[in-house]
């Protein structure tokens, strides 16, 4: 799922203008799961925003509301006669979900009040790791299963780099070096031949190198018949 | 011969070779480096000129090669990959030969992180190893990595690569040695040996394969110049390792400096009498003038003629 992460809350305040009447919207999918941009969090700083307008004596108010997806057209349809009610939204989604709902509706003034992390998974309660970083050209069945272009701070593709001491990464002894992962993984698995070959230069142009990616299919488009 | 370069010509003729290593300044004034580079000229093959080393803004280590030509001297050029996509690798990579180098050293880098420039992209386009393996196409096949010819032949390099016997998975970093040779790799420098007994197991592996006769290995060594430094090479330099034995003899002598000499000496005499090494790389940094007495002392003076 998509990790984020809400932005300082002087942060926020400074994007706001005091008169405003705002619109904090939460996001009921990734955002929702990972705590940062949910119902709950949306009331809490919807709350945080209007003590703060109170003691600066401002004349705005926030409100909180939630919709299933921010990214996708439907959901955003459902609340766009009250969305155009407000001088700003307050997007609590990932950066996706703010965007599609600038496309959607233009006339909207809408902005992040996440920061969007990484895609990853939650390992423990409180604590999301990245995984992927949509490169768009999959290379875990070489590693099987642990990515070295995510979880290896240089992205290398032919084994660990000479800071690679104790099983953690140069960068901080908090993080696993990936490709010792990698390599106690296909030692255990007999698979250890993999790595003598040298890999060669990747791909680039699939990942966000190439320019924003685009999937079309045919077959699953709706026939308009136009 | 490959490139025929000072550094092949020694290792080609059987000799322990013996590089320096320059660390180029965070300003565009090269005074010191160019009297570091004199003061060792009679005790060193080549030069390795840092490249951004630690991910700190210096001088490029082409632009200091180039002066150490003009100085009739011979550089070993470090090229690492966080900064450069492979579009510059390659277009430096022609650059550098244009100029006169005839050594390249491919590295992965330190992480941005650890520079003054924290906040910049890492670029990692390639990896060390297929750098190596493309200075090596640009050179023999005369062909760039997407594959298209060189219009020219390059004028022929000789390509180095680096290796960690300190560095985990142990077992990994043999495998790592000959799949840099197998992708190309003429010689090979290592990180500072502090920790012989590692360095000398490493080694056995390295003959166990025969590996020592398909690549040149240079074993590198640092002096240490007080407790502080040494302390701070363990704790924060990623990649290196200080037994503790070392630091506590460190700890023990009266005259540190001397000791740091001592230490790095003896090293160097017992890296000459291991089978399959071909020479030492003396990276003093802070303290390059210490060089020529490292040379001499440890009993590589004066160098053959080549």
């Amino acid at each position: 799922m998509i990790i984020a992460e809400r932005k300082p809350l002087e942060q926020i305040l400074a994007m706001l203008s005091p008169d405003q009447k705002i619109a904090v919207l939460g996001c009921g999918t990734c955002v929702t799961v990972c705590m940062a941009g949910g119902q709950k969090e949306a009331e809490e700083l919807a709350a945080l925003i209007n003590i703060y307008r109170k003691k600066e004596k401002q004349p705005g108010s926030a409100e909180a509301f939630t919709i299933e997806r921010q990214c996708e057209f439907e959901f955003i349809d459902q609340v766009a006669e009250r969305l155009k009610s407000y001088d700003l939204i307050l997007s609590l989604a990932c950066g996706v979900g703010v965007q599609t709902m600038v496309e959607r509706m233009p006339e909207l003034l809408v902005i992040p009040g996440l920061n969007t992390k990484s895609m990853g998974y939650p390992v423990a309660q409180g604590v999301w790791v990245e995984r992927c970083l949509g490169c768009g050209d999959c290379v875990l069945e070489l590693t099987q299963g642990i990515c070295p272009i995510t979880r290896c701070a240089k992205s290398l593709l032919n084994g660990p780099c000479g800071g690679s001491a104790e099983g953690k990464c140069e960068i901080g002894k908090e993080v696993d070096c990936a490709w010792h992962l990698i390599h106690d993984r296909l030692a255990r698995l007999g698979r250890l031949a993999i790595l003598a070959a040298v890999q060669p230069p990747k791909d680039w142009s699939s990942s966000h190198h190439g320019g924003p990616r685009t999937i079309v299919r045919e077959d699953v488009k709706i026939d308009r018949g136009e | 011969m490959i490139a025929g370069s000072k550094l092949e010509k020694v290792i080609a003729g059987g000799h322990f070779a013996v590089t320096g290593e320059l660390g180029p300044p965070k300003s565009a004034d090269l005074t010191q480096l160019r009297h570091h580079a004199e003061a060792m000229r009679r005790h060193v093959e080549a030069y390795n000129l840092t490249d951004n080393q630690t991910a700190i803004v210096r001088t490029s280590s082409i632009a200091c090669g180039a002066v150490l030509i003009q100085m009739g001297l011979e550089p070993v050029i470090q090229m690492t990959v966080r900064d450069r996509n492979r579009i510059c690798l390659q277009s430096d990579l022609l650059g550098a030969v244009a100029l006169g180098a005839k050594n390249v050293l491919c590295l992965s880098g330190d992480h941005q992180k650890f520079g003054n420039e924290p906040a910049a992209k890492g670029v990692f386009d390639i990896d060390s190893m297929q750098l190596i393996k493309a200075l090596k196409d640009m050179r023999d096949a005369g062909k760039f990595i997407g594959g298209e010819a060189l219009e020219h032949p390059l004028e022929k390099v000789f390509i180095g690569a680096v290796e960690n016997p300190f560095a985990d998975p142990f077992a990994y970093r043999v495998d790592r040695l000959e799949k840099k040779i197998n992708a190309g790799a003429n010689f090979i420098q290592t990180q500072c040996i502090f920790d012989l007994e590692r360095f000398k197991k490493w080694m056995e592996l390295v003959r166990e394969r025969g590996l020592h006769k398909r690549v040149a290995i240079l074993g590198g060594v640092t002096p240490i110049k007080s407790l502080g430094a040494a302390r701070y090479m363990k704790n924060n330099v990623s990649g290196i390792t200080i037994p503790d034995e070392l630091i506590a003899r460190l700890q023990g002598a009266e005259n540190k400096k001397a000791e740091g000499l001592k230490i790095c000496i003896e090293t160097i005499q017992q890296l000459k009498e291991i089978e399959g090494v071909a020479g030492v790389h003396i990276m003093a940094i802070a303290w390059e003038e210490v060089v020529p007495e490292i040379v001499e002392r440890a009993g590589l003076y004066p160098r053959p003629p080549v």
